[in-house]
C-alpha cells in the first residue's frame, strides 16, 4: 500500500519479472538487476517456491505473518440455518447433521458467512498460511513469502509481502511466481514495468503468448528478454518482431550459466560483464516507461 | 486425515467420484516444485509408450503444452465456468459506498469500479448491499478439451488469463480424463501438473495413486524438490523422483540421490541433451525421434525403462 507520505519523497520504479513457463530464468534476470541497481530492493513472490534466496549471501529473518481471518462458529448460539454454507462461494463451510463444517485450508477470509449469520454466531480467527522474511539490507534490501507446505493459497501471501516494499529505494524489483493465473497477476498488478522472460522454444513461446495476453488486459507496460537464446528456434524473436514488442535483452544458451546457476551463483557474480548490460536495461526501462 | 479431507471437499463440490468409482483407471501425477525441469517432455515420451493403456492430462491449465507435441485433430469443448464476479447496477446504487469499505479485497474503488482481476467472487457485497444493487454473474473462466491426437484421446484446458480457481479445472480436466479413459478401456491417467505446491498443484495429486518427481540439480530444484515432497508424505502418495540434465551438476544429483534414498527413490539420471528441444520442435515426443547417435539411444532406452517402471507398479 502506498501511503500519503510517498508523495513528499521520489517514488521508486517498481519492475516484476514474469514468465509463463516456468524456468525461464525470472530468478537469473531479478537477482542479477536488483545486485547490479544501486540502492534497491529485491522482492521474491514466487512464494509457493521461492529460490532467490539461495542466491544471495545475505542472512533472512522472519518479519511477518500473512493471516487468513477464518471463521469460529459459537456452537451454543448457531441454529444450524445453513446460510453460512449456503452463501460460502468457495464451499469452505458444511451443513452436516448437527454440525457445520470448515475446510479451513480452502477458506478466503471474505467475511460472507459471518455476514449473513442472523444469530451472529461467527466470530473471526486468524490463521497463518505463509511468512514474510527480510534481510534488513541497507544496499541491497530483500524480502521474500513464503507459503506454508500444504496451504493452498498463494495470493494472500503475496499481497502481505507486498506491503514490505521499501518506497526509499531507486529500484524495487519482484520476482513473480511462474503461470498466469491469479497468483502472476497479484505480482505484477502494481508494478510500474513487466520483465516477460522467454525461452525461445515451442513451450516457451505458446506460454509466453499467454501472459503476454494478460498483461495486455491489465495495459502493463512492459518488454521481452530471451533467456537461452539459441536453444529452440527464432519463432519467439519472430513473433516479438511481429507483435512490436521490446527486447530489452538476450541472454544467451552457455552451458556454463548453466552449471554456475546450478550452484547458486548469479549471473553477474559468474560473469561481471554482465553488469553493465543490467545497467543499461535498467536505463532503459526507464525511458520505456518516460 | 488430509486425504479423507480433500475426499471429502471434492465430493462435496460435485467434481468427482474418482475415489469411489468401480473401474478404477489408476492415475500418476508429475509434478516438480521448480518449473522448467522437464516434466511435460519426460511424460509425453512415456504417455506415448503407454498409450495403448494411458490417457494424457495435461492439467498445467495456465500454461498446457502438450497440444504442441500431440497437436488434436478434433477436440470437444467444454466451457468451464469459475467464481462469479459482482456487478453493480448504477440505476439502483445510492453510492453509499458500504460495499467498497467492506470488500476484504480492495476490489471495488472509490468510484465504485470492480477491479474484475482483484474481485474474487465471495459475494460479500451482493450479500451486505443495503439496496440489493449488485448482481453475481457467472462467466466462462476457460475452457476444457478432450481432443483426438495420436495418441487417442488426450484431456487439456485453457484457463483465462489471470483468472482464480485453477484448482477446480484442474479437478474438471481430472473429471473428465478418467471418463473418457473408462470410455475407451484404458486403465491409467497420467496427469502433468503444474509447477509450485499450491491450489492447482494440490488439486492435481488428490487422490492420485502415485507421483513422479521432475528434479534437476541445482540449489534451486533441490530446494523446491523438498518442499513438494513434503507436500506429498502430508497426502501419503508414494513418490518416485527423476533427476533431469543430472550431468550439469553430479555433486548435486548425488545429494538428491542422498536425500531422497529412504522414501522417494531416484529411479532415473538422465543427462542433458539438445534432443528433447528438438522433439519439441519437430511436434514429437523424444522416443518418436529417430536415434541419430549413441546418446539419443541412451535417452530412450532410459525413458522406455521409467515407462516399463510405471507399467509395471500401477
Amino acid at each position: 500500500m502506498t501511503d500519503v507520505n510517498t508523495s513528499i519523497v521520489m517514488l521508486s520504479m517498481k519492475i516484476a519479472v514474469v514468465s509463463g513457463k516456468g524456468g525461464t530464468g525470472k530468478t537469473t534476470v531479478a537477482t542479477s538487476l536488483a545486485l547490479t541497481i544501486e540502492n534497491s530492493q529485491l522482492i521474491d513472490a514466487d512464494v509457493e517456491e521461492p529460490n532467490c534466496f539461495l542466491f544471495l549471501n545475505t542472512k533472512s529473518e522472519v518479519v511477518g505473518k500473512a493471516e487468513i481471518p477464518v471463521p469460529r462458529i459459537d456452537e451454543d448460539i448457531c441454529t444450524l440455518c445453513g446460510k453460512c454454507s449456503d452463501s460460502c462461494e468457495y464451499n469452505a463451510l458444511a451443513n452436516l447433521p448437527g454440525q457445520i463444517l470448515l475446510f479451513e485450508k480452502i477458506c478466503h477470509g471474505c467475511g460472507v458467512c459471518s455476514a449473513v449469520c442472523p444469530v451472529d454466531a461467527i466470530t473471526e480467527e486468524n490463521r497463518v498460511i505463509g511468512y514474510i522474511y527480510s534481510n534488513n539490507g541497507e544496499d541491497l534490501l530483500f524480502n521474500y513469502g513464503e507459503l506454508i507446505v500444504g496451504e493452498e493459497l498463494s495470493t494472500p501471501v503475496i499481497s502481505k509481502l507486498k506491503e514490505y516494499a521499501n518506497e526509499e529505494k531507486d529500484l524495487i524489483v519482484l520476482d513473480a511466481p511462474p503461470g498466469s493465473a491469479c497468483a502472476m497477476v497479484e505480482a505484477a498488478i502494481d508494478s510500474d514495468f513487466i520483465i516477460v522472460v522467454g525461452e525461445p522454444t515451442p513451450f516457451g513461446l505458446s506460454d509466453m503468448k499467454i501472459v503476454i495476453e494478460t498483461l495486455r488486459q491489465l495495459q502493463k507496460k512492459f518488454g521481452v528478454i530471451i533467456n537461452k537464446d539459441g536453444v529452440g528456434n527464432e519463432e519467439m524473436e519472430q513473433y516479438c518482431k511481429e507483435e512490436n514488442l521490446n527486447i530489452l535483452m538476450k541472454i544467451p544458451f552457455d552451458l556454463e550459466i548453466a552449471k554456475q546457476y546450478s550452484t547458486g551463483k548469479t549471473l553477474v557474480e559468474s560473469f561481471p560483464v554482465w553488469r553493465k548490460n543490467f545497467t543499461n536495461l535498467e536505463q532503459d526501462i526507464k525511458e520505456l516507461i518516460g | 486425515m488430509e486425504e479423507e479431507f480433500y475426499e471429502f471437499r471434492t465430493r462435496y463440490k460435485g467434481a468427482d467420484r474418482m475415489m469411489t468409482s468401480k473401474i478404477e483407471a489408476k492415475q500418476l501425477t508429475v509434478v516438480s516444485g521448480k518449473g522448467g525441469t522437464g516434466k511435460s517432455t519426460i511424460i509425453a515420451s512415456i504417455a506415448y509408450l503407454l498409450k495403448d493403456r494411458a490417457l494424457l492430462a495435461d492439467a498445467d491449465v495456465d500454461a498446457a503444452d502438450l497440444y504442441i507435441l500431440f497437436p488434436p485433430t478434433k477436440s470437444e469443448t467444454k466451457e468451464y465456468k469459475g467464481l462469479k464476479k459482482a456487478i453493480i447496477d448504477f440505476e439502483k446504487c445510492t453510492k453509499c459506498n458500504i460495499c467498497q469499505e467492506s470488500c476484504r479485497f480492495d476490489a471495488i474503488d472509490s468510484d465504485l469500479f470492480i477491479d474484475s482481476f482483484k474481485c474474487e467472487g465471495c459475494a460479500l457485497c451482493y450479500h451486505i448491499c443495503p439496496v440489493s444493487a449488485i448482481s453475481m454473474e457467472e462467466r466462462i473462466s476457460g475452457y476444457y478439451y478432450s481432443s483426438d491426437t495420436r495418441l487417442g484421446k488426450m484431456v487439456h484446458a485453457k484457463l483465462n488469463p489471470g483468472e482464480e480457481s485453477s484448482g477446480l479445472l484442474v479437478a474438471e480436466v481430472r473429471k473428465k480424463a478418467k471418463e473418457e479413459a473408462e470410455k475407451t478401456n484404458k486403465n491409467l491417467v497420467l496427469i502433468d501438473g503444474s509447477p509450485g505446491l499450491g491450489c492447482p498443484v494440490i488439486s492435481s495429486i488428490t487422490g492420485s495413486d502415485m507421483a513422479l518427481i521432475v528434479t534437476e540439480p541445482t540449489l534451486s530444484g533441490k530446494h523446491d524438490l523438498e518442499r513438494i515432497l513434503k507436500l506429498l508424505e502430508q497426502f501419503h502418495i508414494p513418490s518416485y523422483v527423476i533427476v533431469n540434465r543430472f550431468d550439469i551438476n553430479e555433486e548435486i544429483t548425488e545429494e538428491i540421490e542422498a536425500m531422497c534414498r529412504d522414501s522417494t527413490p531416484v529411479i532415473s539420471r538422465i543427462p542433458f541433451n539438445p534432443i528433447f528441444t528438438k522433439a519439441m520442435i519437430e511436434e514429437k515426443s523424444v522416443v518418436e525421434m529417430e536415434a541419430t547417435d549413441d546418446s539419443v539411444k541412451n535417452i530412450q532406452e532410459l525413458l522406455h525403462q521409467i515407462a516399463k517402471f510405471i507399467d509395471e507398479k500401477l
